[in-house]
């Protein structure tokens, strides 16, 4: 039984199963008016994709802009727009849907067992309204050219001549389909767990996405809310954050950062999901501390709703306000800091393989500790007057959002592409563009740390010439960024038909949705299994467990 | 949703419920949980999309506490004391025809969510008289206002916070008439019995969802 | 304190920090870099320790099997408590940096800051106003109050590491006490739009008598050494009219008497009218007639003074017939003109009360 194992794992004798949920329908129709959970992943990471490489590309133009002190490329007005829809680009329309609606739908109803999500209809729902969100926001910065930033703070994005209408109702209809898919996977979660999956035999990923569901629809009305009134106040000028007519721009702030601050999780919980996952199944070892993971991913969902304050330290708030905040702020450090010690506490007596997604995990633990010790570096008052609103926020909340989330991100699309496509990729490009990303991301973002330091401060167009050492560094790993990109995009592309048939379980994990061919045939599994094990279990015990010998072998 | 024709009526007057989801198959009573949690979910996200609202209520009226006193003494106490009755009885009826509709007695209940619709659409038209006096005295938000008898600074943001949070409870109102009236129609078609009345059930709580926004605007606006 | 025995320079330059110009900047910098070694130091341990553990639990053979290992309770209380201590020990000391930054000392000077798109101005209480460049002494605590005429603005100073937002029809305050003097750059750090990044201003701190003696200059009305020292971008010293009009009324001394500044008109009774709003504004006499304060007006009132007074004042003010040439009488009133209540002082200021600090 093991041998036959060993060399399905191996590539030998392993076949492409005959049915599988990418060719149970091939009409157009098939795949737009889907209701397979699986498909409608592959519907988001489609879009998710392209608004990746366009928020991409507008970083690129944006550093490229910044590599000398004067105007270099772009008018002022035109940077202005083009770090809004930066900014709005790859939060709204890449971040927030990138792990849980791609990696999320598609392997939270395979890893608990079920057939698909509670309401399959309203998950459609769900990505088309994202779809005409995303089109809405991009069309209306492209069209009206919003320059008020991602933040849209009031009263400039009030009073600004640009079109700010167009983006705001977008990002509420995002935020809608947000909801949905978060209303989705909490009711998932209780009601259709199979047979033999409690509570606490739940993988960690679903964990993680528990919290991100919560958050999501928790959080969201609020942000919905401020986008109806910021559009009703461009739009008709009723005053409500214009201080002029009486209004309060900071209650804006406020109400602003109450969702925003919770969607900073949105995006990070989800990423210490998968990292939770591939980490269990590189090393070959059971989770170092499961449930306090699973709590401080609760935890962090819990009090990531109470630490919004510390964006405002320098608006005039009163010091027992900050306190408060900056405390609130700290324990979301605290559970991080659980999580980096249990993932690094599985690596003990693991075996470990090295592994592009591992080389990922590697980065994904320094830019998270890193990211996350600055972030609690900012929380701490005095130090944040310094810091706030310099290139020090920028490569802080970089490291977080693009070191730890997209190294979550391919790390889980390392992990994952055999199961989704049924396919495996050239491993050794795998590991050069890991290198190039990991290095380019250091070059990208260790400079601005230090422009933060320097006193630059964000959203410049032109800056004082003594910065323009640091940018310049800046720009130049930006664009090792980029090229580990593109090499990512051809070996991935080129796997999709050409890579060699992976076998059900090519890695040799634990994890749940490894029990099933891959590609999964439309219903998940031809025959559900019994979970007689917990996931990420590599004892003696469990490896020999029959339903894996058997998806190992089909 | 499901087609309606293919299903057999049965013995009891009813229409046989529409089979079980066939990611729920064999667990009946998962499913029923399901669509129950989801719309508590839902009506969370509500509360909380409410709640913004609240807390600019909150601000504005802590800095201009006399406009906010002057305003709500403008407001016409005998329309919004009669909404707010409309609405609590049309709870009332909404409730009594979940009741029914759990009972398979559907026409009952469809004569109940039409009263229940009548008294929204009564709410609405009280609402729309309410508004139309703002509009003729100028007691608007923002660079509309033009209301001579508000005379401490903030009046406008009064308005802005009175038209807002009606504005966007009105809207739920249609909304939830809509719903009504869907689940009414099925009620008409007696789709609903003992196994099979989740969508009552729902329409039914987004009605007191409804009910519930207004009971905590009735106070602030016109009472407090 | 500890200066002597470990001189942190070498720290500073490395992280890019610029000099250290207020006493703010001194305490801010000890705490950074305690944040910033334990952050590396944490952060180095977690990448070395995964890479031990790689080559020390090197995978064998393809289903190797490893024993389930699980975290004792002291294991989990320390992974709780010991960033909890670390944390809680960096904000104990921000804090406390914190609460001095939102208490000014009594004895502070106060200076007021007003952002608009794509400016500052400065104005003291008793003196001079000026655009771009705000003169500060050494030394001593130097209170801002800081408000915007448009959108949401944010005075920073990297040498003093002080950061302030200006919001509109608000106050918001903030101190300092600069150490040396010399030229620091302000800042704008809230993005405001198309010139947000061309917001400048400069700090001239001065040592504290030079800058007694700049303020008396000013009070005096000699040539204005705040439009010499000024950023050309800013301040052109005869550009037009209107500051040739500026300077000319600070010679003639005319600010003794009315003032300009809508900061202190309130609070201030000066000895003539003030010059804000004065431009068109319907004036009562003394005889009981109103006439509007035209261009004509004004000019008369420079030449033959006590022909009109304004009621509430007495007939004080000398004649500058002869003593002003026709171009600065015309520069004058062009000044006069362009002072209006624009700044949101005037507007009803929403925000705590500000008592006055010095007496």
């Amino acid at each position: 039984m093991s041998s036959s194992a060993s060399s399905a794992a191996a590539g030998g004798p392993a076949v492409f199963p005959e049915h599988h949920y990418l060719n149970n329908g091939t009409t157009v129709r098939s795949w737009l008016l889907t209701l397979d959970h699986k498909r409608i992943a592959l519907l988001y990471l489609s879009v998710v994709m392209v608004s990746f490489l366009l928020g991409g590309i507008f970083a690129m133009v944006i550093r490229l802009e910044l590599l000398t002190p004067g105007p270099t490329i772009i008018e002022a007005l035109t940077y202005n727009r083009m770090f809004t829809l930066h900014g709005v680009v790859m939060i709204f329309l890449f971040m927030i849907p990138a792990i849980p609606a791609v990696f999320g739908n598609f392997f939270l109803p395979i890893m608990i067992g079920a057939k698909d999500v509670a309401f399959p209809r309203w998950n459609l729902v769900s990505f088309y309204l994202y779809f005409a969100g995303a089109v809405l926001a991009l069309w209306g910065m492209l069209n009206g050219g919003t320059d008020t930033g991602w933040t849209f703070y009031t009263p400039y994005s009030t009073t600004t001549a640009q079109g700010v209408l167009p983006v705001l109702l977008g990002v509420f209809v995002i935020g809608f389909s947000s909801i949905l898919t978060g209303l989705n996977f909490i009711v998932t979660i209780h009601t259709l767990r199979a047979p033999g999956i409690t509570w606490f035999k739940l993988p960690l990923f679903i964990w993680a996405l528990y919290g991100t569901a919560i958050i999501q629809v928790l959080a969201t009305p609020v942000i919905g809310l401020v986008a109806m009134l910021v559009a009703a106040e461009s739009a008709f000028g009723f005053g409500f954050f214009d201080p002029a007519r009486g209004g309060d721009p900071v209650l804006f702030q406020h109400l602003f950062w109450f969702y925003s601050h919770p969607a900073v999780y949105i995006m990070v919980l989800p990423a210490m999901g998968v990292i939770s996952e591939t980490i269990s199944a590189y090393s070959r070892k059971n989770i170092f501390g499961y449930s306090m993971i699973a709590a401080s991913s609760l935890g962090i969902a819990f009090v990531g709703f109470f630490a919004w304050g510390h964006h405002l330290f320098t608006s005039g708030q009163s010091a027992f306000d900050a306190g408060a905040f900056a405390v609130i702020s700290m324990l979301v450090g605290v559970f991080t800091a659980i999580k980096v010690f249990n993932w690094v506490g599985t690596l003990y007596k693991g075996a470990i393989a090295f592994t592009a997604p591992y080389a990922y995990i590697c980065g994904f633990l320094f830019f998270l500790v890193f990211g996350g010790m600055t972030g609690i570096a900012l929380a701490t008052v005095s130090l944040d007057i310094h810091w706030q609103d310099t290139y020090f926020v920028v490569a802080h909340f970089h490291f977080i959002m693009v070191g730890a989330v997209i190294m979550g991100f391919l790390a889980g699309l390392h992990y994952w592409f055999p199961k989704m496509f049924g396919r495996t990729y050239h491993e050794g490009w795998a590991l050069v563009s890991a290198a190039l990303i990991v290095l380019g991301f250091n070059a990208t973002f260790i400079p601005q740390f230090l422009l933060g330091n320097a006193g630059m401060p964000r959203r410049y167009y032109e800056y004082p010439e003594r910065f323009q050492a640091l940018n310049v560094a800046s720009t130049a790993g930006s664009s090792l960024l980029a090229i580990g990109f593109i090499i990512i995009a051809i070996y991935l592309g080129f796997a999709l038909k050409y890579g060699p048939v992976a076998g059900p379980n090519p890695w040799g994990s634990r994890g749940y949705e490894w029990m099933t061919p891959s590609p999964p045939p439309t219903e998940n599994f031809d025959v559900t299994p019994t979970f007689a094990h917990p996931p990420h279990d590599y004892t003696e015990d469990a490896v020999g467990d029959p339903d894996f010998a058997h998806a190992r072998t089909t | 949703m499901e087609a309606t024709s293919a299903r057999v009526m049965t013995a009891e007057g009813y229409l046989a419920p529409p089979p079980t989801p066939h990611h729920y198959e064999g667990n009946p009573a998962a499913h029923k949980h399901a669509v129950r949690f989801g719309m508590w979910l839902f009506l969370a996200t509500e509360i909380l999309l409410f709640a913004g609202l609240f807390v600019g209520y909150a601000v504005f009226r802590t800095d201009f506490p006399e406009a906010f006193d002057q305003a709500a003494r403008h407001l016409s106490l005998f329309l919004g004391t009669t909404n707010t009755l409309l609405l609590l009885t049309s709870s009332l009826t909404v409730a009594l025809a979940h009741h029914n509709a759990e009972h398979g007695k559907n026409r009952n209940a469809f004569w109940l969510l039409l009263v229940s619709i009548a008294m929204g659409g009564g709410f609405l038209c009280i609402k729309a008289i309410e508004y139309t006096e703002k509009f003729r005295e100028g007691a608007l938000p923002g660079r509309f206002f033009a209301f001579s008898e508000i005379t401490a600074p903030g009046g406008p943001m009064f308005y802005v916070v009175y038209f807002f949070a009606t504005g966007l409870h009105a809207l739920h109102v249609i909304v939830g008439m809509s719903l009504l009236t869907w689940v009414a129609i099925r009620c008409w078609h007696k789709e609903f019995s003992p196994t099979h009345y989740a969508p009552v059930e729902n329409a039914g709580l987004y009605w007191h969802l409804v009910d519930l926004v207004w009971i905590f605007l009735y106070p602030l606006l016109y009472l407090v | 304190m500890n200066g002597d025995l470990l001189d942190t320079d070498w720290l500073r330059r490395l992280l890019w920090l610029p000099e250290q110009a207020s006493t703010f900047a001194v305490s801010v910098d000890r705490l950074h870099y305690f944040v910033i070694i334990t952050t590396m130091v944490m952060s180095g341990l977690t990448g070395a320790l995964a890479f031990y553990f790689f080559f020390r639990y090197r995978r064998l053979s393809e289903n190797q099997t490893t024993p389930a290992v699980h975290p004792t309770v002291g294991f989990e209380v320390a992974a709780v408590s010991v960033p909890l201590v670390v944390f809680l020990a960096w904000f104990v000391i921000g804090f406390g940096d914190y609460a001095k930054l939102a208490n000014p000392p009594p004895d502070a000077m106060d200076v007021y800051v007003m952002g608009k798109q794509w400016m500052w101005k400065f104005a003291y209480p008793d003196g001079p106003n000026s655009v771009g460049v705000l003169h500060v002494p050494a030394n001593r605590p130097v209170r801002l109050l800081l408000t915007s005429r448009d959108v949401i603005h944010s005075f920073y100073i990297p040498a003093f590491r002080l950061k302030q937002d200006v919001l509109p029809n608000r106050y918001t305050e903030t101190w300092f006490q600069a150490t040396k003097p010399g030229r620091y750059q302000v800042l704008c750090a809230e993005y405001c739009g198309t010139q947000h990044s061309k917001m400048w201003a400069t700090v001239v701190v001065l040592a504290p008598e030079a800058f007694d003696a700049w303020l008396k200059e000013q009070q005096r009305g000699l040539v204005a050494r705040a439009d010499i020292l000024a950023d050309p971008d800013m301040v052109s010293i005869q550009g037009n009219l209107v500051e040739q009009g500026k300077r000319v009324a600070m010679e003639q001394g005319c600010l003794r008497c009315h003032s300009i500044n809508s900061a202190v008109n309130d609070t201030e009774r000066h000895i003539g009218p003030t010059w804000v709003d004065l431009y068109q504004r319907p004036t009562k006499l003394t005889t009981g007639d109103t006439i509007v304060a035209d261009e004509a007006y004004l000019t008369e009132s420079m030449m033959e003074p006590n022909n009109k007074i304004v009621a509430g004042y007495q007939p004080l003010m000398p004649s500058y017939q002869g003593k002003m040439s026709g171009p600065d009488t015309a520069a004058v009133v062009e000044y006069i003109k362009s002072l209006r209540s624009d700044s949101a002082e005037l507007q009803p200021v929403k925000g705590p009360v500000y008592e006055q600090l010095r007496q």
